[in-house]
């Protein structure tokens, strides 16, 4: 990760390369829509103040956002949105789960809060963070710690929960990064 | 067609409430500190995610630009809420753990 932003500084400040035009044009075409949405006018001068102004934040801060962006992480960006309806599919069936558990009579016989610990063979920052994120979103289940080498600690509020772990989730999240494990 | 929309937006906006509902009772009921952050942190995601749709749709009766921006402008609530709250749940387990609070557990209470 280090070593990308490191390799797009240098290319930056010599002939634009693609990628850095590329970082560019990602960061004015999401400053500009969040313009157009916030403004909700279009008058040809607030269009045009918008224009140059996320034209000229782009050019700052363009190595900043999406550091390091090539048009191989396309292919990511697809599967990425393929994966989150998935994901709100989990949240909404656990979140009926949790649900059932909080009105329940015997609740404190239900729940058996413990915690967890497992290895998963993922790499990358973005993979573990993306892992780290979706668990703790899932109901019964919170991220404690996430360590670089894809270490998790989890503490889970009872058995059910637990039990799908490392399993469905990793693989989903190891594939829309395209990671084998 | 006007019906059909209101209830849907009644639909969804009694959905979150139910939610927030269980969330608040979630925090009294739970044993401890981090079996209370699983309804705090989550049931109230869920439940501003079906509330904003609740809105999103009443608030499209009238669909023009303007109202279309609004409801735009509320998802973007909700993405922000959808990031924000696993990282803050999670910043708080973590300085619980630091501080050495011991989880509660089954075995605990039976002995």
């Amino acid at each position: 990760m280090e070593e990308n932003r490191y390799e797009n500084k240098e290319s930056g400040t010599g002939t634009p390369s693609g990628s850095a035009f590329l970082s560019f044009f990602i960061t004015f075409f999401f400053m500009f829509a969040t313009w157009i949405i916030l403004s909700g006018k279009f008058d040809p001068l607030l269009l045009g103040l918008g224009l140059f102004s996320s034209a000229l934040v782009a050019w700052f801060f363009h190595d900043l956002l999406f550091a390091g962006v090539s048009m191989k992480q396309a292919g990511v960006f697809v599967r990425f949105c393929r994966y989150m309806p998935w994901l709100v599919m989990e949240i909404i069936k656990a979140n009926f789960h949790i649900l059932y558990l909080v009105f329940h009579p015997r609740m404190l016989q239900l729940i058996d809060p413990h915690i967890i610990q497992f290895q998963t063979g993922l790499k990358s920052d973005i993979a573990i963070t993306t892992l780290a994120n979706a668990i703790t979103l899932t109901p019964g289940t919170v991220t404690i710690t996430a360590t670089s080498e894809g270490g998790f600690r989890v503490h889970a509020i009872d058995r059910p929960s637990a039990e799908s772990l490392p399993g469905a989730m990793r693989d989903r999240v190891a594939h829309v990064y395209g990671e084998k494990i | 067609m006007h019906i059909l929309i209101n209830i849907a937006a009644i639909f969804f906006l009694v959905m979150g409430l139910v939610f927030f509902l269980g969330g608040a009772v979630g925090i009294i009921r739970m044993p401890d500190f981090y079996s209370r952050l699983h309804p705090a942190g989550k049931l109230d995601t869920l439940g501003i995610f079906a509330m904003v749709t609740g809105l999103v749709i009443f608030n499209l009766h009238h669909f023009s630009l303007e109202t279309l921006l609004l409801s735009i402008k509320m998802f973007l609530i909700v993405f922000f809420v959808f990031l924000a709250s696993p990282t803050a749940t999670h910043s708080i387990v973590d300085a619980g753990m630091r501080a050495g609070l011991r989880p509660w557990t089954q075995k605990k209470k039976k002995e």
